[in-house]
């Protein structure tokens, strides 16, 4: 995963960055914005302020989280795009068990939670799995239609059973307990769970790189004809990783119902899946790259927050500059230094 | 006009006065190239080159794969390129078609020096290459895989246009072939004539055939080289590039040896026999190695393998099994002679189950095979070579000492599942000190490795397990001369060490020095089975077409 070929395409990718970063500005500039004036006060306030920070950090667990889930999946050759609905089915296990398991102990709750979460989130991954051994459903397709499911399946509860007396037109389940909750640090929203998305990427990457069964990953998704040659559990290996991928999801859904939104709601999270299988993708499925890349998307999504506030640009116009940085990057892969 | 549209005009001119005079088979000396060597005295047709190359050097990272190649291709010749693996054949013929481009070098299209910078720049001055894998589609028309190809098509595809092109040069050149046929449905041979017919119809004048022969069955390659004779006629040159050195013999003007990337010689066919290219090639006097006569079998010995009446479904383009049964003992190789496709594929597949059979029973050291899972199989002491190894055996990103130990890292000393690859390479470098096949290093990315070091990787991993049953499907395929000479030795003491092998090769001289019994295969049945000495490469030919 290292070494010297590592430094070319990052730097490569760093290019693309500028240049989706200059494009952008120009853009900005032809609705009468200054870009350099708004640059500034982004930087300033994501880089610079503890609130800034803080909402970078916030942001970037979930994105970690998805991003794994969709990079152990791809280590075996597996394309999974549903992170959205298994983080979704995570969140809702972790609510059923935050509603109606009635602990008060945070070292009961929390883990059972936990449980639940990476559960919810590992069923949902099953079904496309199962489809693509038994019918070759293609994954690509499968997980990012169950995507939508999901969020319709959230919806039956958070609209049904789950709704609380006091919420009418948006509905949301009641809040949680004190004890269903990860607690924040000081007066931002990071929460306690900010060191889950660390602990992962540093296993993912040990066992990616130093273990037989990461060693046996890379061959089933290198050559897939000549693993099951030599006798590897290709279908094995394959349904364990995307069951682990959509564990992890669900993981992230149960950090966010407990740590930032303390209950469910329809529609929570949207895009993060999403943005985690980017930054995958954009990392080219290496954790610690991954973790750049994942910073890389939650400061500009956090920027566009700002944007809107600030210089009342509508925060969804930041998905241009994700769309500029995509564009650029992997349009920088392609440019060939020099002739071969 | 363009510097390219320039030089395929200068093409097209020196081709059309050759044709003119056939058979000038005049002996003047080449215009201004300062050839090569003192050997050249044969120009065909005209005086110029219709391609000359001048000092080609490309360098990869710690190897020289072209140093300053010079060579001269006259229209109207066949120009064979002869060399082992790591020559540097395919790299020259990939910077003549646009692939790669040199470090140095220059290329003259007619003594005017032309850039390649691509292939659509080599097909425009009229060079086309006919591959080893083809780029047709299978479910399209022999039309429509053609028309795909050329440039310059109109959005609505003008089919009586098309067909009447393709039936003037298939008629002119004896390339029989049904252009409303569906590509899947034809043979190997065939589908090489479509490709042939690609280039043909795009105005190509140099053609350059990339070991054309390796999917032929020897009427087929007679036949193409029948084409071969047509196209010089008529003006084209051909680059023919081949390992096999009796098709060289019998099919070349001239012959060019390269060896560690530096052209040894070019010279006029009636120069050279086989023992002298053999030792221009490697550089050293060989003496044949008549190998040994194949043993009678010892019918006490023990069955390691039985199929029974196997029938399985057919895969793409590969036949299934039609009642298939054979048997093989330990101490005996068996080869599986017949053109690919033939259900030769299917053997090794269903054996590993990769494959289903839709009856009949396969035995495997007695054992009854069923629900047997792949790596069982394989503990068990069975090897097995594929016959793809780029495709099929090995993972093209993992370096060397990675796939040397593919499906089975736990076999090697770690502590749990923790891998310490240092361990791994040393307990390699403890088996491999004393194998003959000498390979790549260990940190070395397999898919930057020629193919015929890949196959040696392969080869290595499958026998130094001293397997008790070797299923190899053309193992000394993409080998040079030595390397393949020591890999059937190898065979051979698997054999005298009580292993039992499933021999399929395409190489009738390679089955008949090395097993004990032949069986050809024929549309997924076993059409023939010769014994110990009583089999002749013309017969088994004859089996392979299906007659008799």
């Amino acid at each position: 995963m290292r070494g010297i070929d590592f430094i070319k395409p990052v730097f490569r990718s760093l290019l693309g960055i500028v240049l989706a970063i200059v494009v952008f500005g120009i853009f900005l500039a032809t609705t009468n914005r200054n870009p350099l004036i708004i640059y500034a006060n982004l930087f300033s306030y994501t880089f610079g302020s503890s609130a800034g920070l803080s909402e970078v950090a916030v942001l970037m667990i979930p994105f970690v989280l998805t991003g794994l889930a969709a990079t152990i999946p791809a280590w075996v050759g597996l394309i999974n795009v549903g992170g959205q609905g298994q983080l979704y089915l995570g969140a809702w296990a972790a609510t059923g068990v935050a509603l109606y398991l009635k602990i008060d102990s945070i070292w009961l709750m929390l883990p059972a939670m936990a449980i639940a979460g990476s559960l919810g989130g590992a069923l949902w991954a099953a079904i496309p799995t199962f489809l693509r051994q038994w019918r070759d459903v293609n994954e690509v397709i499968s997980t990012l239609l169950l995507n939508f499911v999901a969020g319709l399946f959230v919806n039956i509860f958070v609209f049904g059973p789950w709704k609380s007396s006091g919420s009418y037109g948006y509905p949301y389940t009641p809040n949680f307990s004190a004890a269903a909750i990860l607690s924040s640090i000081g007066s931002t929203r990071l929460h306690l769970g900010f060191f889950l998305p660390l602990l992962a990427v540093t296993a993912c990457y040990l066992v990616f790189g130093r273990t037989t069964w990461g060693y046996n990953m890379r061959a089933v998704g290198g050559n897939v004809n000549a693993s099951v040659r030599r006798g590897i559990p290709v279908t094995r290996y394959i349904v364990v990783a995307m069951l682990i991928g959509g564990a992890i999801a669900g993981l992230a859904g149960m950090i966010q119902v407990a740590g930032i939104h303390r209950h469910l709601r329809p529609d929570i999270d949207v895009q993060y899946g999403t943005m985690g299988f980017l930054a995958s993708w954009l990392a080219r499925h290496d954790p610690i790259l991954l973790l750049g890349t994942a910073f890389l998307l939650s400061s500009i999504m956090v920027g566009g927050d700002l944007l809107q506030i600030s210089a009342s640009f509508p925060s969804a116009g930041i998905y241009i500059l994700i769309g500029l940085v995509f564009f650029c990057v992997l349009g920088f892969r392609r440019l060939r230094v020099g002739a071969k | 006009m363009t510097t390219l549209q320039a030089a395929f005009s200068r093409v097209s001119s020196a081709f059309h006065k050759s044709s003119d005079n056939p058979s000038t088979a005049a002996a003047e000396e080449p215009g201004d190239s300062g050839m090569v060597t003192e050997n050249t005295n044969l120009a065909m047709g005209h005086p110029k080159p219709l391609l000359a190359l001048r000092g080609i050097t490309k360098e990869f990272p710690g190897v020289v794969a072209n140093d300053h190649i010079n060579l001269d291709i006259f229209a109207g010749e066949i120009h064979v390129i002869l060399g082992e693996n790591g020559a540097g054949k395919s790299t020259l013929m990939k910077i003549i078609y646009g692939f790669y481009q040199p470090d140095s070098g220059e290329m003259f299209i007619q003594g005017e020096e032309v850039t390649i910078r691509s292939p659509k720049d080599s097909r425009q001055i009229g060079i086309g290459m006919v591959f080893q894998n083809f780029s047709l589609i299978p479910a399209m028309t022999v039309a429509e895989n053609i028309a795909l190809f050329l440039p310059n098509q109109a959005v609505f595809l003008n089919r009586r246009t098309l067909s009447r092109q393709i039936s003037e040069v298939a008629e002119k050149f004896h390339l029989h072939i049904n252009a409303e046929a569906r590509l899947g449905e034809l043979s190997m041979g065939d589908r090489q004539k479509v490709e042939l017919i690609k280039l043909l119809l795009c105005h190509a004048r140099v053609l350059i055939f990339d070991e054309p022969t390796s999917i032929l069955a020897p009427h087929e390659v007679e036949s193409l080289f029948g084409v071969f004779n047509e196209l010089t006629k008529e003006g084209y040159a051909i680059l023919f590039i081949t390992h096999k050195l009796h098709e060289a013999l019998s099919v070349a003007h001239r012959v060019t040896v390269l060896r560690h990337g530096k052209v040894i010689t070019t010279v006029p066919r009636a120069e050279v026999d086989e023992r002298s290219l053999v030792s221009l090639m490697l550089g050293v006097e060989i003496t044949e190695d008549a190998g040994s006569t194949p043993v009678e079998q010892n019918p006490l010995n023990p069955v390691v393998l039985e199929f029974s009446n196997v029938s399985t479904s057919s895969i793409s383009d590969s036949h299934g099994l039609e009642d298939v049964s054979l048997s093989i003992q330990s101490g005996e190789i068996l080869g599986v002679a017949g053109v690919s496709g033939n259900g030769q594929q299917q053997l090794g597949e269903v054996l590993l189950g990769l494959h289903s059979k839709s009856q009949g029973n396969i035995r495997l050291f007695g054992n009854d095979l069923d629900h047997w899972p792949v790596s069982r199989i394989l503990q068990s002491g069975v090897s097995y070579i594929p016959e793809d190894v780029l495709g099929m055996g090995v993972v093209p990103q993992m370096r060397v000492c990675e796939n040397l130990v593919l499906g089975e890292i736990d076999k090697f000393g770690n502590s749990g599942p923790w891998i310490n690859w240092g361990e791994v390479k040393a307990q390699l470098d403890q088996v491999l000190n004393t194998f003959p096949l000498n390979l790549a290093g260990h940190e070395e990315r397999t898919d930057s490795l020629s193919g015929g070091n890949i196959q040696r990787l392969v080869v290595a991993r499958e026998l130094i397990s001293s397997p008790k049953l070797l299923i190899a499907y053309y193992p000394t395929r993409g080998l040079d001369v030595r390397t393949g000479e020591k890999t059937r030795k190898l065979l051979y003491d698997c054999r005298a060490k009580g292993g039992a092998i499933l021999l399929i090769s395409e190489d009738l001289d390679e089955l008949l020095a090395l097993c004990n019994r032949i069986v050809v295969m024929y549309q997924g049945k076993i059409v023939h089975e010769f014994g110990c000495g009583n089999a002749s490469a013309y017969d088994i030919g004859l089996a392979m077409t299906g007659h008799r």
